[in-house]
Parts: C-alpha cells; structure tokens; sequence
C-alpha cells in the first residue's frame, strides 16, 4: 500500500533559481496534489503609483522583471500612449520591435541554459549562457545596460541605434545562428535529453485552453495564438506565424522555444531591413485621462497591463497581468502525476518567473 | 591583486529581487565572467557555503528563512548584499511589503551597488569577501589560541 | 461582442453572464481590481483568439459576490489575489487560501 506524504519544495532550494514554495503530497514517489504558496518576492510596486509620477514609473514598470525589463516598460509605456492619443514615431516603433526580439532571444537563452543545469548537462548550461552574453554585449553597445536599460519613455525611445550599429547586429546574429543550430541539435536529438523531456509533463489543447495557459506553454499545446499578431510596435509590419507543437511535453516546450530564437533572429532581420529614418520620440504634454488595458507578447506569454488615469500626475490603478501567473494554474495541472524527481524541470518547463508574477 | 588563499563556495538567495541582479549573479558564474577561475563554486546547501549572495531586499515573509540560511552556514562566513535593492530597498525602499535591505535581518559585511549590479562589481564584492574570510578565520584561530 | 468592448454587469449578473461566455469557448486572462471612492471596480476579461472583451462589475465596499473559480478554474488564483490585496469578500471560491496565498504583513494594503 502506498502511503501519503507531503513534501515541503522551496522557497532555497538547489535547483530553484528563485523562491517558490510548493507542498506537494506525494504517493511514494508520484506526485498527486500540488499546492503553490507564493509572497515571498511580493513587494507590492502597483502601490507605487500614488508615490511616483506617470512618467517616473516607467521605471518601476522596467524592474518588475529583470528579464523582461524591456518587454515591461514597453508595454506601459505604449499602454500610457494609447491613453494619452500620443503617435509614436515610426523609427522608434521598429526600435522597440528590435529590442523586443533581442529580449526574447536573450530571455530563450537563459531558460534553455537553466534547463541543461535542471536536467544535469553542466556544459549545455554554460553553452546556452555563453551565446546569451553576445546579446547582453549588444544590448550594452546600444544602451548601455545588459539587463536593466530604461530606454522607453512615453513617447517614443531615449536612445537611437546608428544604422551601421545595427548592421554590426546582424553579422552577429549571422554568426551566432550557426552556433545555435549545433546547440539546438543537442537539445532537440541528443539521447539523455530526449529522455528526461520526451512524454513528462502533458498538457492537452483543452486543458491548456481551459486553464488559460499562455505563450511558449500553451503554443506548445497546440494553440496557435501569439499576441504579436495583435499589432503593436511595428509588428503589423512583419511577417511572421505563430510556432506551435501539438504533443505538448516538455519537449514540444523546448522545441517551441528554440524555434523561437530563430524566429526572432529573422524579425530582427527583416526590422533592420525596413526601419525608416526619422525621430525616435515626440513631446508628450499634459497628463493623462481614461484608461486602457494593454497586452504584449513577452517571452513568457502574455502579459495585460490594465492603466486607469485621472487626469493628474498620479495614475489611480496600474495592474500588471504577468505569463507566469496565468500558467500557474496549468503547471499544477502537469504536476499531477509526474514522479518527483520530474518536478524540477515539469516547474522550468512553463519558464517562471516569479518576480513578474507576485510584483 | 589579492592572493586567493581558499577556494571558498558561495549560496545565493533571492530575496525580493526583480532578476535583474539574479541573473547577473548566474552570469557571473558561466562563460565570460568566471567567477570559478578563483575556485568559488555555488552551492545550494546552507552547509557547505562561505560566502552568503543575497540579492533583493527584505520582507517579512523572507527575513525568516535568510536568517535561517544564514544560522545554518559554518564561521567563519561572508555575507553580501548584491545590487541597490538588498544593500537599503532601492527603488522598492517606499513599498509597503519591503522592510528594507538585507542589513535588516542579518549583518552584512560587503555591498555591491549597481542596479542592476554589474558582473564585475559582484566579482569585486566576491574576491573581497575572499579577503574578509581570511581575515575572520585568522581571528577564529587567534580566539582558539587563547 | 466586439473586441475591447467593457459590459457594465450587476453584481447578480456575473455568475450567469460568466457561464455564458464559457459557453462561447471564451478563456479568462484577467480579473483586475480597483479601488474607488466607495467600493470597488472589478474587471474581468475574457479572450477567444485575438479578441478581448470585459465585465465590469461596479459593487460597495461591504457588498459579497460570488466567485467565478467553479466556472473558470483558473480565477481561484486571480480572486484569492483580490481578497489578500483589496479585502473584496468573494465567495465559494474553489482552492480558498482565506488570505494567506500572498501572507504580507500588512493586511490589505490596497483598501
């Protein structure tokens, strides 16, 4: 006969990068409950908008997330204009698709690396990491930060890239795609991989529909959605599919991903090759009125920022919807049933992020 | 340059970071930045650590497992604040659920400005640290003696 | 309904009007609350592909409403949030945290 237990998981712990807390109630090995407790990086900065005026919280918005630090402001920043009827400029919305795609391509990288290290293949975590820095490098040549740059503003973008800087960029992407499709086999044919991620952690099309699953998590469920399309920056301007799987392991995850990158590689590309001259901000007068729910495509999925304004300095609500919040529901789905020593890469599979969820 | 005596192994916690410094702290320890050219390897056990990373500040639901991280770690220890966040709250200071830097909870020997923290000012910090750690372990030995 | 259209609903109206839009193959992605003078502005929103409509539900400081986590599973996690943050009392809520999925020291910061 099986006995019950519950096994308390986190918030230190060797293989979490972040505080979670998890109980998870196992029989013998098999998980068959988990239940989430989360607060331990709740700080409470959508309270900050009664202390900071609109325009200084565009960098609040950008410390939500280290990861998605651009991605953040971004989405406030043009949340903001929507309200305040601002037209940003074209070169800056091309901008923003740039670093967008860059922040996407960075983020990628270091899940992938932080999966090797789950699974335990030390030197495909260092790889993964290693090709990461070339992005840090070029977002430090463009901004001068590598995670947090505050380049958005309400109107438009606090820095211009020169047209043979972007060129620079493309040769190196040149290169690094060579490098990606070698470490891209690993990942998607090596033996030992294929092993720990092929048939763990199913989640089906319905369940993912259900549970209001987003991103890489839900695509690679079948559900061809990616917020992109909506249109925002110079996305209509791009051609590009949403990538999607429909086995929906952890592989299909994986996979998803890393097409993803080369996605994104050919985004860059085709915005480099389209970026008109011209302005990268225009003046922004007066205070804003009303209010807009705004959504972006992050690396992580999905992400809803709700702005209520009142015409002053001080914005009544900012509310921030993250990827991981919305997968939650759909990772303790995948956790039910999976041996315990699956949980670690069934938890890095949705790519949490639990800064951006608990705020 | 200092002389690196010990290979000393470092625990880092998240406290209430956003990433930013995290995962500067991650890139210090892959390709590029290197940090195990001076031995330091990350460890995830309380136990086998020297050298404390913490990034983020302190709340109230984390100060009780940073102090008890730290009472597990064996003297001599270092510990260090990694980013403006952990050194006094940083751009966070005014939030109602951040009581303030790591410095509220535990003592800390080394702060590491920077938002987000640099690689090569968490390498400052850690090599420092190095230099702390032989410090307090000749006066361990000094405290025996007597 | 059209895409970004708001439905101003009753408090009464929002179990009904919730199981209608399940019905019509909508997922949820958000419930958003907002403090106002006198009570609360609460916005739900639902999305089918790239179209994203809301249910606002204006209600006073003391009023009970009903959750929507029995309906859409993944609102337990949205309206545990509201409780913890905003001291909306919502009830039969289907994983029910009673105030502790974010355990702050400060009890409802945001009332």
């Amino acid at each position: 006969m099986s006995t019950r237990s519950i096994v308390p998981f986190g918030p230190q712990h060797p293989v979490l990068p972040e505080p979670i807390h998890l109980d998870l109630v196992l029989e013998d090995e098999k998980v068959v409950e988990a239940v989430p407790s989360i607060g331990f990086v709740h700080r409470g900065l959508e309270k900050l908008v009664e202390k900071r005026d609109f325009n200084d919280y565009v960098y609040i918005a950008e410390r939500i997330c280290g990861i998605c630090s651009f991605m953040h402001g971004m989405g406030y920043c043009e949340a903001a204009e929507h309200i305040m009827n601002v037209e940003v400029p074209e070169r800056a919305k091309y901008l923003r698709t740039i670093w967008c795609e860059m922040s996407r391509i960075h983020s990628h990288l270091l899940w992938l690396g932080l999966l090797a290290d789950a699974f335990g293949f030390e030197s495909l975590f260092m790889q993964s990491w290693r090709l990461r820095e070339k992005i840090l490098d070029m977002f430090e040549y463009s901004t001068g930060g590598r995670v947090i740059f505050s380049v958005n503003k309400i109107g438009g973008q606090r820095r211009d890239m020169p047209d043979d800087m972007i060129r620079d960029f493309l040769s190196i992407f040149d290169g690094m795609e060579q490098e990606l499709k070698t470490m891209a086999a690993t990942f998607l044919e090596d033996y030992a991989v294929n092993t720990r991620l092929r048939g763990v952690g199913f989640l089906t099309e319905q369940q993912a529909h259900d549970l209001g699953a987003v991103g890489p998590f839900m695509r690679a469920s079948g559900i061809a959605l990616d917020t992109r399309k909506k249109g925002y920056a110079a996305y209509p301007n791009i051609e590009f599919e949403p990538i999607t799987s429909t086995v929906g392991d952890c592989y299909a995850r994986t996979d998803v991903r890393i097409h993803e990158i080369f996605q994104s590689i050919d985004i860059i590309r085709q915005a480099a090759a389209k970026i008109p001259q011209g302005e990268v901000a225009v003046p922004v007068k007066g205070f804003p009125n009303g209010e807009y729910m705004m959504r972006v495509e992050q690396p992580r999925g999905e992400a809803v920022y709700y702005l209520k304004a009142n015409g002053t300095r001080f914005l009544d609500r900012v509310r921030v919807r993250t990827p991981t919040f919305a997968n939650l529901p759909g990772m303790l789905e995948t956790l039910k049933g999976c041996q315990l020593a699956d949980v670690p890469i069934l938890i890095l599979t949705i790519d949490p992020c639990i800064s951006c969820t608990e705020r | 340059m200092l002389k690196v005596s010990k290979s000393p192994w470092l625990l880092h916690y998240d406290g209430s970071s956003c990433n930013g410094c995290d995962i500067e702290v991650l890139a210090c320890l892959t390709p590029v930045y290197d940090v195990e050219r001076f031995g330091v390897i990350n460890t995830g056990n309380p136990k086998h650590a020297d050298i404390f990373l913490i990034t983020g500040g302190i709340n109230a639901q984390n100060a009780p497992v940073v102090k008890q991280i730290y009472a597990q770690m064996p003297n001599p220890k270092v510990v260090v604040a990694v980013g403006i966040c952990a050194c006094n709250g940083g751009i966070f200071k005014d939030c109602y659920n951040i009581d303030g830097g790591v410095d509220t909870a535990i003592p800390v020997d080394i702060y590491v400005p920077g938002c987000a923290a640099r690689p090569e000012a968490i390498i400052d910090g850690v090599v420092r640290a190095v230099a702390l750690l032989d410090e307090k372990r000749k006066n361990m030995r000094k405290e025996a003696a007597q | 309904m059209k895409d970004g259209q708001i439905l101003s609903i009753g408090p009464g109206d929002l179990v009904p009007n919730a199981l209608q839009i399940k019905h019509d193959g909508y997922r949820l992605v958000q419930i958003c609350a907002t403090r106002t003078k006198t009570g609360y502005d609460l916005i739900y929103s639902f999305a089918k592909e790239y179209t994203l409509v809301h249910f606002r539900l204006d209600i006073p400081e003391n009023m009970e409403i009903m959750s929507i986590s029995n309906i859409f599973e993944p609102a337990f996690l949205y309206e545990n949030e509201i409780v913890d943050l905003f001291g909306v009392k919502i009830n039969l809520i289907s994983i029910d945290y009673k105030g502790q999925l974010y355990r702050i020291q400060k009890k409802t910061p945001f009332k």
